[in-house]
């Protein structure tokens, strides 16, 4: 098993996420941004999803292949390997994120070539990919328009499918025209902040870029096993004309991604664009099988990532979060996503399914403050197409942090509740107790302002003031006779 | 039929209140409801915390307390939720194969207060009177949890007088999620603040709900902002009789 530190996924030195969440939510704009994005894409879901009369079977259809391939893996990817090599391509296993780069670095160098051109992609985000061919002189350019705005200002994603979420097109515009110009071709003069123009600009600045691109390093959504055949979906284009233009194809895809055959792809396809965009199909899908005579890139290569994989399959709760298909239906329900922005889970997987799948890729001990970052309110399970329970895999985290013993305080203090609450008679002292110091507290009726741990609590709430005569007592009092 | 009430460790430290309207519609109906004195807690605070072998004691004591009866009835949608979903997986985990019956055996007669009023007593008017405008917030529990569905406005629609207005948004969580409101206490405040703006939009009088651990919430912020909205628990309203003829 590879040490966690070389596993990517969290930032170095991200502050836990109650303190992260503390800066955004005091930024009105990026609050009013998300709140706008996320209600229009929630909206556009529910819309598409409700035409399906047989949306719940597709989801239930969905989690089975999900739980079918994950019992099989091995025996998947193994078929995967022997159907990409008999088609002309070149398979290599990474067990973590830095035998992932090391592999990636060494297949670019080969080809002599200083510039990748890059399809969207989360595996690549979650080993830092980036900035590890940057370490060897090899630049890499990101082609997606969210990522292309992300990469723009030296910044983070801070959602899956939406990058640059977080950003509005007053900014974006402000970005082009500052920063375009060192990436290649400028912003033209006076670009406003108008879709339209702002796609135009990205347009012209990507072009020569597919144009000249040698070597194109991307991310799968599914891969084949009984064809070998590897998939990305997208919405813009862009991915397409990296995958088709270039000599040198390098895909980095999770070991999860894989699916046995076309008809379960099928599945997938139906469910990934109505939850992720809320459209009926995804304008771009693209599909290649090895290499072809004549068509498309010389070379191809696959490279199988762990990274924390294979330790969270051996967890028969936590396992179920690799049936993710990385839509983002969970972010755009998750009410503390929409107040916080993805940047406050230091991982390049924010919202409710970054709070479950960072702690299992690194270490539960590494990432315990995410585990706590929901309330569990379940809109993430409700809206999740392959019905991973995230609520469920939540509290079982919980229960690991809290195993781990980096609770502080916190232990001794629900060691102490549990051994009241399970006698009557130690809960009834407890409750006289309450009442009385509550009453001390009191003013109005109501506890307004308290010192210590409670006190983010109430800064901005009053806390009611327990009554002289609890339940039990009134019960005793008045239904038992007893005085 | 022998019911028993469970009146949650929670509502009988700070909502005696509801408990007594739990009695006082069910005794209008007829039935004839009794205390266990040995329950507490469901330990819903210890396993969602990470405490999990912690709550064993409780999950053995609840099952203790309630043997006898015949339904089980608590005012609280996500201790309900608590004792149906979770008490059988703790037994699983980590009980013994004795814990493990008793659990299995009890949780198909443990009902939540709006559960049993409309599926295992059949009713929905309840004799209740309460001139006032509400709105109805499903709490996470209550409506993504145990489903409660149309359940708690089918009541509310049956209270003579009663004026029930639509709340904002009404399916957003609050904010509360028990420790999560002291761990991540600014979230937690600006999902609060969305949703006190919610109620005053909603231009009710009386928030009610079916569970009255988010009703604290909500009323705290409510009453730290000076609004006059009051907050109370779903079986208060259904207990009154407000101006209705004796």
């Amino acid at each position: 098993m590879s040490d966690h530190r070389d596993r990517g996924v969290v930032w170095l030195g991200a502050p836990s996420f109650p303190d992260a969440a503390r800066g955004a939510l005091k930024d009105t704009q990026l609050r009013a941004n998300l709140r706008r994005a996320t209600a229009t894409i929630r909206d556009k879901r529910l819309a598409v999803a409700s035409e399906l009369d047989d949306w719940e079977q597709l989801r239930d259809a969905g989690a089975a292949i999900k739980r079918r391939t994950s019992r099989h893996l091995d025996r998947y990817l193994v078929q995967l390997e022997a159907s990409v090599t008999a088609a002309g391509g070149i398979v290599h296993w990474a067990a973590d994120a830095a035998e992932a780069n090391r592999i990636v670095t060494e297949l670019v160098l080969a080809t002599g070539e200083r510039e990748v051109v890059k399809v969207k992609s989360m595996a690549t985000q979650e080993i830092g990919l980036n900035e590890h061919l940057a370490e060897a002189g090899i630049t890499a350019y990101e082609t997606d328009l969210a990522e292309l705005i992300v990469q723009l200002g030296d910044d983070r994603p801070s959602h899956i499918l939406v990058p640059a979420i977080h950003r509005n097109r007053t900014e974006i515009r402000d970005l082009f025209a500052a920063e375009m110009r060192h990436w290649g071709r400028p912003a033209p003069e006076g670009l406003t902040d108008e879709p339209a123009d702002l796609a135009e600009a990205a347009r012209r600045h990507l072009r020569s870029r597919f144009l000249t691109a040698k070597v194109t390093v991307s991310g799968a959504n599914f891969a084949v096993a009984d064809t070998g055949t590897v998939v990305v979906v997208e919405s813009e284009g862009n991915g397409r004309m990296c995958l088709t233009l270039p000599e040198t194809l390098i895909t980095v895809m999770g070991l999860e991604k894989v699916v046995p055959t076309w008809s379960d792809l099928e599945v997938f396809l139906q469910l990934l664009p109505r939850s992720s965009t809320g459209e009926r199909m995804n304008p771009y899908t693209s599909t290649w099988t090895g290499t072809t005579d004549g068509d498309g890139p010389r070379t191809f290569h696959l490279v199988l990532l762990d990274n924390g994989r294979t330790d969270t399959l051996a967890d028969p709760v936590g396992r179920q979060a690799l049936a993710c298909i990385r839509c983002s239906a969970c972010l755009n329900v998750c009410p503390v996503f929409e107040r916080t922005g993805g940047h406050a889970y230091g991982s390049v997987y924010p919202g409710p399914i970054g709070a479950v799948l960072t702690p299992q890729l690194v270490g539960v001990e590494n990432a315990a403050s995410l585990p706590f970052a929901s309330t569990l309110c379940g809109a993430c399970y409700d809206a999740c197409p392959v019905k991973i329970d995230i609520p469920e895999v939540l509290v079982h985290l919980r229960a690991e942090v809290v195993e781990s013993g980096t609770g502080g305080a916190e232990a001794p203090a629900m060691r102490a509740a549990a051994a009241v609450l399970d006698s009557p008679r130690l809960l009834g002292a407890a409750q006289k107790a309450a009442a009385l110091g509550g009453r001390a507290l009191a003013r109005h009726g109501r506890i307004g302002r308290l010192p210590g741990p409670l006190r983010g609590w109430s800064d901005t709430r009053d806390t009611p003031v327990p009554p002289a005569e609890s339940f039990r007592t009134w019960w005793r009092k008045n239904r038992e006779g007893e005085r | 039929m022998r019911i028993a009430l469970f009146i949650t460790c929670f509502n009988d430290t700070l909502y005696p209140g509801t408990g007594r309207a739990v009695l006082t519609v069910l005794e209008r109906l007829g039935h004839t409801v009794e205390f266990p004195r040995d329950q507490t807690c469901c330990g819903q605070l210890h396993f969602n915390t990470g405490y999990r072998p912690e709550a064993i004691p409780l999950v053995a004591r609840f099952a203790r307390a309630f043997a006898d009866y015949d339904a089980v009835v608590t005012p609280s949608a996500s201790c309900a939720g608590m004792v149906r979903d979770h008490h059988p997986l703790l037994a699983r985990e980590y009980g013994n194969p004795g814990l493990q019956r008793q659990v299995e055996d009890l949780v198909p007669r443990v009902h939540e207060f709006t559960e049993l009023l409309t599926d295992v007593l059949g009713v929905t008017d309840v004799g209740a009177r309460f001139p006032h405008r509400v709105a109805y917030h499903p709490t996470c529990h209550s409506l993504r949890g145990l489903r409660l569905g149309d359940r708690p406005s089918r009541l509310l629609r049956e209270v003579e007088d009663l004026d029930l207005v639509d709340l904002p948004a009404a399916d957003s969580c609050c904010g509360f999620g028990g420790t999560f409101a002291v761990k991540n206490a600014d979230t937690s405040a600006a999902m609060l603040a969305d949703k006190g703006d919610a109620v005053l939009d909603s231009g009710a009088e009386v928030l009610c709900a079916a569970d009255n651990s988010c009703l604290m919430h909500i009323g705290g912020g409510l009453s730290r902002r000076r609004a006059a909205v009051r907050t109370m628990h779903l079986a208060e309203i259904l207990a009154a009789t407000e101006g209705a003829a004796p």
